[in-house]
């Protein structure tokens, strides 16, 4: 019993690297902020994806449509700046809210039933809010996007600079706050139970662990992170556009988290960083055409395993 | 009004055959496709390729289309297909939209992006209105909804009556149990696998006059074929065949009456009908 409590408790303790990790993170703004915008979109996509993490590694969902949720906050917090409030927090708070409830709601849909009828419920929440985001174009602009969006400063006092570096601090704090809540998350027994149910729903309810609760609230916790990831990028690019709930996005922060590794908190961070550069390298020498080499590179990762990526010393043996 | 069931009753036995490939490999492989489209896209590309350069005329054409997206389907089966059957739902659709990406980014690479357009003899190309305009049908639609309907008798027939037919059956019902009875269960996949895919080369050569063809073709049609499965079930063709139907009809219909609301009615519908019955409306014993 102290054994696993012992165990339980070191697999949760934060490593020493990772501290050193953030404090780079946080400093890099400062070091190259000519690439203070970069920063802060592969710091939103990283978020996004750890929320994704929440759902797919931890409780083994397969969802095609988590840009639903991005979208939903994206728009949200657009709206919110420019009718109600410009103050950036309270819009964060609200997209995340209004996501939150998106989340709460599609849960339902992806509680039955199996992996094929999962992908089709999410896949078709997105397409319904981007057909919706396209029609009501009197309010979200339609197919031109949602412009002019003016941010306030935030907490009152650091204004959102050209440069993007206020962007990218606020958008690596938030996410450095995110990560340390996912991590208190998935190392309480919630977490765990999360995962008994991803490995055997079965057994885990004969356990005792309500799977449908569990499966309810971490979809609408998952909901509200991606939703706050979508409120982070409206704010810091001060647009939304039909594209926050675009296929391509879903598809794009799957591999992001296969990339990284899923099931554990930092695969996000790893993907997104990993997805970005390979992107910026591959359209920088054939810009129309890159998504042939990712779709290359996804078939020949599936090919070899994906779970043999993050695990270099397999690779000379035969799978 | 019967314009419109009309228009929606061959838009549905397109669907139905684009989808039934898919509906096999994932019923018969629990394999979940999505570049199942790409093989629609290939027999598109196919016959407009070889009227335009080869001069070959439409109805030469379409069974070519059909022949080689097969024999593409087969070389993939044995390639890559083959190696993802054991692997779990996440690295199927990963691998089936790396894929879809690929054909995607090819396509747009070698013929362009702009969209396609088929040049139907004239004999297709009429239109006959019965009891004064009530019913108009153009002829190019009458002749698909007689093409799907044939190839779905026959292929039901094929499934019921024929040796191979039951081989199939038995290797979905049971693979284990129908290799250890001396059924070569790999053998069956592919040229299951193959068929599939040449349905969707022929359903793409024959749609690209009513659907449009370009090179996102694959990724516009994901969700329709994904629908018509998901809805209808993998246990046989009857639930496909309906769920086009439905699908089919529901669209075109929506798309005349409510044109604000656009593909909203046939997602909702569909996300209602899977939240009532997650296994799909016409499957034995679901609920």
């Amino acid at each position: 019993m102290n054994s696993v409590s012992h165990r339980l408790r070191s697999s949760s303790q934060p490593r020493w690297w990772e501290f050193g990790v953030w404090a780079l993170l946080l400093v890099l703004p400062y070091v190259m902020p000519s690439h203070a915008l970069l920063i802060s979109e592969i710091t939103i996509i990283a978020l996004f994806a750890m929320s994704l993490d929440l759902i797919l590694g931890y409780s083994g969902i397969v969802s095609l449509g988590h840009a639903a949720f991005f979208g939903m906050g994206a728009y949200s917090a657009a709206l919110f700046a420019k009718h109600i409030h410009p103050d950036p927090l309270w819009g964060l708070a609200v997209a995340t809210m209004v996501s939150a409830v998106l989340g709460l709601v599609c849960s339902l849909g992806v509680l039955r039933g199996s992996d094929l009828t999962r992908l089709m419920v999410t896949l078709g929440v997105a397409l319904i809010l981007q057909e919706l985001a396209n029609k009501l174009d009197f309010m979200t602009g339609g197919a031109d996007g949602l412009q002019g969006v003016v941010m306030g400063p935030v907490l009152g006092r650091f204004e959102f600079d050209l440069m993007g570096q206020t962007a990218a601090w606020y958008a690596l704090l938030i996410t450095l706050l995110v990560f340390l809540l996912l991590r208190r998350v998935v190392h309480a027994p919630f977490g765990y139970s999360l995962q008994a149910i991803r490995d055997n729903p079965l057994r885990a309810r004969a356990i005792g662990i309500p799977v449908h609760a569990r499966l309810m609230s971490v979809y609408t916790l998952a909901a509200a992170l991606a939703g706050m990831a979508g409120g982070l990028q409206a704010q810091t690019t001060g647009f939304a556009s039909l594209d926050v709930f675009g296929f391509d996005r879903s598809a794009d922060v799957l591999l992001m988290l296969v990339i990284g590794g899923t099931g554990w908190l930092w695969g996000g961070i790893i993907g997104a960083v990993v997805f970005k550069s390979l992107h910026s390298v591959i359209s920088a020498w054939t810009p129309q055409y890159w998504t042939f080499w990712l779709g290359l590179f996804l078939v020949l990762l599936m090919l070899v395993g994906r779970e043999r990526l993050i695990r270099p010393w397999t690779w000379g043996r035969r799978a | 009004m019967l314009t419109l069931l009309f228009d929606g009753v061959a838009y549905g036995m397109l669907l139905f055959i684009l989808a039934i490939g898919l509906a096999v490999t994932l019923g018969l492989m629990n394999f979940i496709n999505l570049a199942h489209g790409a093989f629609a896209m290939a027999g598109g590309y196919t016959t407009v390729l070889l009227m335009q350069h080869a001069g070959l005329p439409f109805l030469v054409c379409v069974p070519l289309a059909f022949v080689f997206t097969a024999l593409l389907g087969a070389l993939l089966e044995v390639t890559l297909y083959r190696r993802m059957y054991n692997k779990p739902h996440l690295d199927q659709v990963l691998f089936s939209i790396g894929l879809t990406f690929m054909a995607v980014a090819g396509v747009d690479y070698v013929v362009g992006s702009t969209q396609q357009l088929v040049q139907l003899p004239d004999y297709l190309k009429g239109r006959t209105e019965l009891w004064d305009g009530a019913l108009g049908m153009g002829h190019y639609r009458l002749a698909i909804i007689v093409v799907c309907a044939l190839l779905a008798i026959g292929l039901q027939l094929l499934l019921v009556r024929t040796r191979f037919g039951s081989q199939l059956r038995a290797s979905v019902d049971n693979q284990r149990v129908a290799a250890g009875l001396g059924i070569d269960v790999n053998k069956v996949f592919l040229v299951t696998f193959a068929v599939g895919s040449g349905l969707a080369g022929l359903g793409g050569a024959l749609g690209a006059e009513v659907l449009g063809l370009d090179p996102i073709f694959p990724l516009k049609f994901m969700i329709y074929f994904l629908i018509v499965v998901a809805v209808g079930g993998t246990s046989g063709l009857t639930g496909p065949l309906l769920a086009a139907l439905l699908l089919g009809i529901a669209d075109v219909a929506g798309k005349y009456y409510v044109p604000k609301l656009g593909a909203f009615i046939v997602y909702s519908l569909m996300i209602i009908i899977l939240m009532w019955r997650p296994q799909g409306l016409f499957v034995r014993g679901g609920k």
